[in-house]
C-alpha cells in the first residue's frame, strides 16, 4: 500500500480503474450526475409514453397494465434514480470544495454508495422485460395492490428499494461526518455557503426517513412472502397502516428532493445578482424548520383515508404553517434581486423560473392542504400538476441551473450560452404547456393514473402532451450542451462569475485532483 | 480572490490531509451485493411458485459469500493500514461519527416497526373490535371479532389461523419460567461485562480485556439460544408463528430483527475478542472494539424496549 502523502501528487488512476475503484469526491460526484442523467432520460422516455398514450381519448398505443407499469416506473425512476443521486453528486462535488476539505470524510464509502444504484436500477428496469412485467402499483406503492394483488417483480422492487436505501444512508452519514468534520478551521456553521447547510439538513432528513421506508417494504416482503398480516385488515392488521409508514418517509422525501434546490438557488441568485444573500441567517431557520414541520405533516397525504377529526385538523393546520419558513425562502431571494446588478446567463434564468414555478406549486400545494377542499382535489390531475410543479421547474431547473453554474469550475471551460439559453426558453415553455393545463384538468374531476378519459378532457391533454414533447425534446439540447463543453470551449477563469463568492471560486478551472492538500484559512 | 498559497500557509494544521487510496472493494461489495439480492429474490418468487431452488439458492450464497469475503478483506486494509499509522486524527474522527450516525439509521428503522405495534395497538385492533372512531370498520367487517391486545382471536382465522397463546408476561408466579425474563437479564449483564472489557483496554489490563469480553460474547450466544428455543416453542407448541395474525406478525419481526442484530453485535464482538488475542488495540486508539461495543450497547436498549412493550405490556 502507498504511503499517503505521495498519494496527494498522483492523478487519477489509469482507465477503467479511475472510475471503478474510485475514492475521489469529483469522480464520484461526476459517476453520480452521469449516472442521473441517464436515469432522467430514462424516466423521461416513459414519461412520453404516458403522455402520447394520453394524446387521445381511447387506447392507442398501449394497454393499462403496461401504462400502470409506465407510471410506477417513472415515478420511481425519477426520484431515486434521477433527482436524489443528481443532489447527492453536487454535494459531492461542491461540499467539500466548499467547506476546504481535502474530499469527502469517508472516501471508500463514498464509492460504495454510488455502485449499488446501477445495480439497484438494473435489476429495477430488468422487470420490464419479464413476463409478469414491471411494478404496476403506482411509485407510492400501496398495500394491498403491492402485496395481495402484486405480481412476482414485486420481490425485485423490494429489494431495489432496499439498495437505494443502503445507498442513501450511506451517502447521507458521509455528508454529515464530511460537513461535521472537515470544515477547514475558521469555516463555522454560520459560516458554511448555504448549499452547505441545506445539503446538512437534508442529510439528517435521509437518515431519519430512509430507514423507515426500508423498515416498509420489509413488512411488505413478509406479507408477501412469509404469511404476515401488517397490512391485512383479516389478520388484524391495516393496509391504512402502509400509507402511515410510507408517507412518515414519503413526505420528508420532498423535502429531501427540494433542500438542496434552495440551497442551489440560494448561492446562484446572490452570484447574478453581485449582492451577498439577504437573510442568510433567516435562511438557515427556514431550512431547519421546513425539515422539522417535514417530519410532522405526512397524513395530508391521507386525508380520504378516513381518521378522526382532530387528526384531519392537526395535520391540515401544521401543512400549512409551512408555507410560513417557505415564504422567508421566497421573501430573501426576491430581495437579493433588489437593487441589484443582476445578468441573465443561463444559471440565472433557471434559478428565477425556479423562484417563480416553485412558488406557484407552493401554492397549489396550499390548496392541497385545505381539508376539506383535497376532498375535492384527491387523486385528480389537480394533484399531479401540484407536484410537477415544484419537482420539474423546481427540484429538475434547480438542477439545471446548478449544472451550468458550475460545469465551467467542473470542466474548466465555459459552456455555450447560447444553446443554454434555447435550452432554458424551451424547457420554460415547454413545461408550463406541459403542467399548466393538467391543474384545469384536475379541477374538472379527471382522474390520476389511468390511461383513458372523458371526451371533454381531450383538449388540454393534447396541450399537455405537446408540451411534455417539447420539454422532453429540449433536454437533448442540454445533453449537447454537456457534452460539448466537456471537450472544449473558451477557458474559464478560477472565479468564473463576476459576483462570485465562497471556496470553491478560489480554486482554478477546472480544480486540482486533490481540492484543497492543507485546510484553507477562512476569514 | 486571496492568493491560495498564502491562505494554505496560515491553515491552523500542521499535518496535510489525508486521503485513503484506491481500492477495489466498493465495487466488490456491490456486485456481491446486487447478486445476493437478485437470486434471493428469484429464490422467493420460486419457493412462492412451488418450483425448484436448486440455482437460485446456490447464486444467493455465492452472492452472500462475495459480500462477506470482501467485508472480510476490507476491514483487514482498514486495519492494516491503520497499523501503518496512515490515517490522521481526522480520518478517525470521521469512523466515529459514521459508526455514530449508522448506530441513529438503526434507530430508525427500528422506529418503524415499534411505529407499525404502537398505530396497530392504539388504534387499528380497537377499529376492528368495533369500537372508535372508526369502530364501524369492524362492525362491518367482522362483527365477530373482539378488540383485545395480545390478539389470539383473528379477525378471520381462515386466512391467518389462530395462535393458542402469545408470549405475553406471565405474571409474578411464573416469572422464573419466563424466557424473556432471563434473555433480559443477560443482555443487560453483557452490557456491563463489555464495559469493564472496555475500562480494562483503556487501563492497558489485556488480560482483562480478554477474559469479560469472551463473556460478554459468552452470554450473547446464550441470549440467542434462549430466543432459538423460544422461537421453537412458539412454533411447536403455542401454534404462533408469522402466519398467525398481527400479533404474531409484531412480535416476530420486532423480536427477530433485535435477534439478527445481536447475531451481528455478537459476531463483532468476537472479531474483537480474536483481535484482542493476537495483540491488536492500544489504550488510546481502539475504535474498532468502541465500535462494537456501541452496537453491543445499542441492541441492548432496543432489547429493553421490546421487553416492555412486545412482552410486558
Amino acid at each position: 500500500m502507498a504511503s499517503g502523502h505521495d498519494d496527494h501528487h498522483h492523478g487519477p488512476a489509469k482507465g477503467i480503474k479511475r472510475w471503478l475503484f474510485a475514492t475521489n469526491h469529483k469522480d464520484i460526484g461526476t459517476m453520480y450526475l452521469v449516472f442521473s442523467l441517464a436515469m432522467f432520460l430514462l424516466g423521461g422516455t416513459f414519461a412520453l409514453v404516458i403522455r402520447a398514450e394520453l394524446f387521445q381519448p381511447g387506447l392507442q398505443f398501449v394497454q393499462p397494465d403496461f401504462f400502470n407499469q409506465m407510471t410506477t416506473m417513472h415515478g420511481l425512476v425519477m426520484v431515486f434514480g434521477a433527482v436524489m443521486p443528481a443532489f447527492v453528486g453536487l454535494a459531492n462535488w461542491m461540499v467539500p470544495l466548499m467547506i476546504g476539505a481535502p474530499d469527502m470524510a469517508l472516501p471508500r464509502m463514498n464509492n460504495w454508495s454510488f455502485w449499488i444504484l446501477p445495480f439497484a436500477f438494473t435489476m429495477l428496469a430488468s422487470t420490464l422485460l419479464t413476463d409478469a412485467g414491471a411494478p404496476n402499483f403506482g411509485w407510492t406503492f400501496y398495500a394491498p395492490l403491492s402485496t395481495t394483488y402484486a405480481t412476482s417483480s414485486v420481490t425485485f422492487f423490494i429489494f431495489a428499494v432496499h439498495m437505494m436505501g443502503i445507498s442513501s444512508i450511506m451517502g447521507a452519514i458521509n455528508i454529515i461526518a464530511t460537513i461535521q468534520n472537515l470544515r477547514a478551521p475558521g469555516m463555522t456553521y454560520m459560516k458554511m455557503p448555504l448549499f452547505v447547510w441545506t445539503w446538512l439538513i437534508t442529510a439528517y432528513l435521509l437518515l431519519l426517513v430512509m430507514p423507515v421506508l426500508a423498515g416498509v417494504v420489509t413488512m411488505m416482503l413478509f406479507d408477501v412472502h412469509f404469511g404476515t398480516s401488517f397490512f391485512s385488515a383479516a389478520g388484524g392488521g391495516d393496509p391504512v397502516l402502509f400509507q402511515h409508514v410510507f408517507w412518515f418517509f414519503g413526505h420528508p422525501e420532498v423535502y429531501i428532493m427540494i433542500l438542496p434546490a434552495f440551497g442551489v438557488v440560494s448561492e446562484i441568485i446572490a452570484t447574478f445578482s453581485r449582492k451577498k444573500l439577504f437573510g442568510y441567517d433567516s435562511m438557515v431557520y427556514a431550512t431547519s424548520s421546513i425539515a422539522f414541520l417535514s417530519l410532522i405533516v405526512w397524513v395530508h397525504h391521507m386525508f380520504v383515508t378516513g381518521m378522526p377529526l382532530a387528526g384531519e385538523l392537526f395535520f391540515m393546520y401544521a401543512t400549512m404553517l409551512i408555507a410560513v419558513p417557505t415564504g422567508v425562502k421566497v421573501f430573501n431571494w426576491v430581495t437579493t434581486m433588489f437593487k441589484g446588478s443582476i445578468s441573465f446567463e443561463t444559471p440565472m434564468l433557471f434559478a428565477i423560473a425556479f423562484v417563480v414555478l416553485f412558488t406557484c406549486g407552493g401554492f397549489t400545494g396550499l390548496m392541497l392542504a385545505i381539508a376539506p377542499a383535497d376532498f375535492q382535489y384527491h387523486d385528480t390531475y389537480f394533484v399531479v400538476a401540484h407536484f410537477h410543479y415544484v419537482l420539474v421547474p423546481g427540484a429538475v431547473f434547480s438542477l439545471m441551473a446548478a449544472a451550468y453554474y458550475w460545469l465551467p469550475k467542473w470542466t474548466g471551460n465555459m459552456y455555450d450560452e447560447n444553446l443554454g439559453r434555447v435550452h432554458f426558453w424551451l424547457s420554460f415553455i415547454g413545461i408550463n404547456i406541459l403542467f399548466f393545463p393538467q391543474h384545469f384538468l384536475g379541477l374538472a374531476g379527471m382522474p390520476r393514473r389511468i390511461p383513458d378519459y372523458a371526451l371533454q378532457f381531450t383538449d388540454f391533454n393534447m396541450m399537455s402532451t405537446v408540451g411534455a414533447f417539447l420539454f422532453g425534446f429540449s433536454q437533448l439540447i442540454f445533453v449537447w450542451v454537456v457534452i460539448k463543453c466537456v471537450k472544449g470551449g473558451k477557458k474559464a477563469t478560477a472565479e468564473v462569475w463576476d459576483g462570485s463568492h465562497g471556496l470553491e471560486w478560489t480554486l482554478p478551472s477546472p480544480p486540482p485532483y486533490h481540492s484543497f492538500t492543507t485546510p484553507p484559512a477562512i476569514k | 480572490m486571496a492568493n491560495m498559497a498564502s491562505k494554505q500557509a496560515s491553515g491552523g494544521y500542521d499535518q496535510p490531509y489525508y486521503v485513503p487510496e484506491h481500492s477495489p472493494f466498493p465495487i466488490a461489495a456491490s456486485v456481491g451485493l446486487a447478486l445476493f439480492v437478485f437470486s434471493l429474490g428469484h429464490l422467493l418468487n420460486d419457493i412462492k411458485a412451488g418450483e425448484g431452488t436448486g440455482l437460485a439458492s446456490v447464486m444467493t450464497f455465492a452472492g452472500f459469500a462475495v459480500i462477506a469475503t470482501t467485508l472480510f478483506f476490507w476491514f483487514s486494509t482498514q486495519i492494516r493500514e491503520n497499523h501503518q499509522g496512515l490515517p490522521g486524527a481526522q480520518l478517525k474522527r470521521s469512523y466515529v461519527l459514521g459508526m455514530y450516525w449508522f448506530i441513529f439509521s438503526e434507530v430508525m428503522f427500528f422506529a418503524a416497526f415499534f411505529g407499525a405495534l404502537f398505530y396497530v395497538r392504539m388504534w387499528v385492533v380497537g377499529w376492528l373490535g368495533g369500537e372508535g372512531d372508526k369502530g364501524i370498520t369492524g362492525q362491518m367487517l367482522y362483527p365477530e371479532f373482539q378488540a383485545t391486545w395480545p390478539v389470539v382471536d383473528n379477525p378471520n382465522p381462515a386466512l391467518f389461523p389462530d395462535p393458542e397463546e402469545s408470549m405475553a408476561w406471565p405474571g409474578f408466579s411464573g416469572m422464573l419460567s419466563y424466557l424473556p425474563l432471563w434473555n433480559t437479564i443477560l443482555l443487560i449483564s453483557s452490557s456491563f461485562t463489555v464495559h469493564i472489557a472496555h475500562t480494562a483496554l483503556k487501563n492497558g489490563n489485556r488480560q482483562k480485556l480478554i477474559t469479560w469480553l469472551g463473556l460478554t460474547v459468552l452470554l450473547g450466544i446464550v441470549f440467542l439460544f434462549l430466543q432459538i428455543e423460544e422461537y421453537s416453542h412458539a412454533y411447536s407448541e403455542l401454534g404462533l408463528t408469522l402466519n398467525s395474525g398481527i400479533y404474531g406478525s409484531t412480535f416476530f419481526l420486532l423480536t427477530g430483527f433485535h435477534g439478527f442484530h445481536v447475531t451481528l453485535g455478537a459476531f463483532m464482538l468476537s472479531v474483537m475478542f480474536f483481535r484482542a488475542l493476537k495483540g491488536h488495540f492500544k489504550p488510546e486508539d481502539h475504535f474498532g472494539f468502541e465500535a462494537a461495543s456501541w452496537y453491543w450497547h445499542f441492541v441492548d436498549v432496543v432489547w429493553v424496549c421490546l421487553f416492555i412493550f412486545v412482552y410486558i405490556l
